[in-house]
């Protein structure tokens, strides 16, 4: 099973960030964008990192922002952001990140399968350097092996 | 045998830790039932656990377990896994 459709709004490509907080919100930003979440949920998720710490950069770079399932998700959703500079969250070995995921849910199980497919995208080591270097949507898009929304497509 | 993976919030993070860890199982040919949990979650899944799978950053907030913690640095790497979990369990 494919990742859903990405779309535009959900991306943001070279951001410029002063710290991790920065960083979630630019991520927060574009769920709120696409529609998935309100700003009542992008606080959530710097409030997990707050209270819990930098676990949630799971890989070298990479950064998986994340919250409670909650009434300010409107629709699952995934938003990826690189950023110009890349920015500390505190993580022993994984920091500095250049690529932060915002992950939205509507329940704590219908995300098993859209994770699951993400823990396959990035089981190759070389998505994420590409990923932070990548310059355009497309390429972003063709990195997860997702395509735009029917709506975006000509 | 009981895997515990733990976040924060008990999604996400944990739920991909969960997918490569049955990974990394299976590449080791060791039965072994992986449930995701959150902070909150752990005293009372976890009690009965072999392994609790997590961040650096969680090892504290866990507290008193029988179980063996084993730290993961890159979730995504199921090689990592393996070799920790071979380690843990061998």
């Amino acid at each position: 099973m494919p990742l859903p459709p990405l779309p535009t709004d959900a991306i943001a490509i070279g951001v410029h960030v002063d710290d991790w907080r920065g960083a979630v919100a630019a991520a927060g930003d574009a769920l709120e964008r696409s529609g998935s979440t309100s700003p009542e949920y992008t606080k959530r998720m710097i409030g997990v990192i707050d209270e819990f710490g930098a676990y949630v950069v799971i890989a070298p770079g990479l950064a998986l922002a994340h919250a409670r399932p909650g009434p300010d998700v409107h629709t699952e959703g995934l938003s990826v952001v690189t950023l110009a500079e890349p920015v500390a969250f505190g993580h022993p070995h994984n920091d500095p990140v250049s690529v932060v995921l915002g992950l939205a849910v509507t329940s704590g199980d219908e995300h098993v399968l859209l994770v699951a497919e993400l823990a396959n995208v990035f089981n190759d080591p070389h998505v994420i350097p590409a990923l932070a270097a990548a310059t355009d949507v497309d390429s972003i898009r063709s990195l997860l092996g997702v395509t735009a929304p029917p709506e975006e497509q000509q | 045998m009981k895997i515990v993976a733990l976040c924060g919030v008990g999604i996400g993070t944990s739920a991909i830790l969960k997918v490569n860890a049955e990974r990394a199982l299976a590449r080791l040919d060791i039965e072994a039932d992986v449930t995701a949990t959150d902070v909150a979650g752990v005293k009372s899944v976890g009690f009965d656990a072999q392994v609790i799978l997590t961040s650096s950053e969680l090892v504290e907030a866990i507290g008193k377990t029988n179980a063996d913690i084993v730290v993961i640095d890159n979730y995504f790497d199921v090689d990592e896994l393996v070799a920790k979990l071979e380690t843990a369990l061998g």
